[in-house]
């Protein structure tokens, strides 16, 4: 097995990774009840938190800060076609004429008044 | 025939076979989510102007579930860990909370299901929508249930906002959804509804991606729990006769669980906050 020191250390990191990613789900939640005016402002911190702990996670619970070659090789040809599909759904995306619209909430449709209980 | 490089690393990669397995399947499922994410974006960007849904799913419970996760992957990186320095007492000790998160996160997520099945959104003749829960809470209504079953009329609860109305523009909030919004019931003509579904796919687009989705990712949590559960009784046998070959198959069960976690990390605000 392998040196105890060493996998002791590993376990502070671990720890550590485990309270940024309580911390990261607490500002992404309270972003939401701070709300932006702007909705792409919101998706943007909302993605880019997102981003943080999931490299959290890759990088520390599985380990890919010190990873193989081999490993990484196969990591860049999927990053590589996950960009391209990313890509094409955004250029996709902009064929849409009310992408702008649909993304600030617009005005609602008829609804229902509030009910008139006797 | 013994199968080399189970154990022992190949000398050109540095890794066993498992390893490298379980990184392609990763990589494939990347490619897998990734698909039904480019499906979500493009559903959303092409909806209506007013037309996607906020506020339906509860966020203290999609909150606390992301907890659950997030807890249950810690408690597998230490049961690894603990396998490293040799103590297999602790791994049996962190795998069994890493189960129960699990069980819990699946328990959690049915009971929201659960919810958007007794739920309901009512379309009017006169053009106008209201949602809320049908008296009696039954399951899965529509619109042929109501000839089905020959109703005259629905009495509906209805909710304090409809999921078209501006996120915050509503005190309720969150809340609008579960029994806090609520009014008392009213009483709908079956002549004056043009349509009535449950939130089920069949209700929109974004219920059907809401379900592909999670469902997908409910069925890898299920998956992964039955591997680590499987490792955790009858095949920790293996500790006994090839330590290192069953502190492998902890990493690889980690890995994939790890992947589950990172999924559930975009889904969180991307269905229940934007």
């Amino acid at each position: 097995m392998s040196d105890p020191q060493h996998i002791a250390k590993h376990v502070k990191v671990y720890i550590t990774v485990f309270i940024a990613l309580l911390v990261g789900t607490l500002v992404t939640v309270g972003m939401y009840y701070f709300h932006f005016d702007s909705v792409a402002v919101t998706i943007t911190i909302a993605l880019f938190i997102a981003t943080v702990k999931a490299s959290l996670v890759a990088g520390f619970f599985m380990h890919l800060v010190s990873e193989r070659k081999a490993i990484y090789a196969i990591l860049a040809f999927t990053a590589f076609f996950f960009a391209g599909l990313m890509a094409l759904t955004i250029w996709a995306a902009h064929d849409y004429p009310e992408t702008s619209q649909s993304l600030q909430r617009a005005p609602h449709p008829a609804v229902a008044p509030a009910p008139h209980v006797p | 025939m013994d199968i080399p490089y189970v154990v022992k690393l190949r000398e050109d990669t540095n890794l066993y076979n498992a390893k490298v397995g379980i990184w392609l399947f990763l990589a494939s499922e990347v490619m897998l989510f990734g698909a039904l994410f480019s499906s979500y974006i493009l559903l959303r960007v092409g909806a209506p102007p007013g037309t996607w849904p906020h506020g339906l799913l509860n966020i203290p419970i999609g909150t606390f579930n992301t907890t659950v996760l997030i807890t249950s992957s810690i408690t597998v990186v230490m049961a690894w860990a603990s396998l490293k320095m040799g103590n297999f007492g602790k791994f049996r000790f962190y795998q069994a909370i890493t189960l129960l998160c699990a069980l819990s996160f699946l328990t959690i997520k049915t009971f929201e299901y659960r919810d958007k099945f007794t739920h309901y959104e009512v379309w009017k003749t006169d053009g106008t929508r209201l949602t809320g829960h049908i008296e009696g809470t039954p399951w899965f209504w529509n619109t042929a249930t109501l000839k089905q079953k020959n109703l005259d009329h629905i009495t509906v609860h209805p909710d304090a906002r409809h999921y078209s109305e501006p996120i915050h523009a509503h005190a309720a909030g969150a809340k609008a959804e579960h029994g806090a919004g609520h009014a008392a019931g009213v009483s709908i003509p079956t002549a004056e509804i043009s349509r009535l579904s449950a939130f089920v796919p069949g209700h929109s687009t974004y219920f059907a991606i809401y379900f592909t989705l999670t469902a997908l990712h409910a069925l890898h949590v299920f998956g992964g729990a039955l591997v680590i559960g499987y490792l955790w009784g009858p095949g920790a046998k293996l500790w006994r006769t090839d330590p290192e070959q069953f502190t492998n198959r902890i990493e690889v069960s980690g890995l994939f669980w790890h992947f589950v976690d990172l999924v559930w990390i975009f889904l969180f605000p991307v269905l229940y906050l934007l």
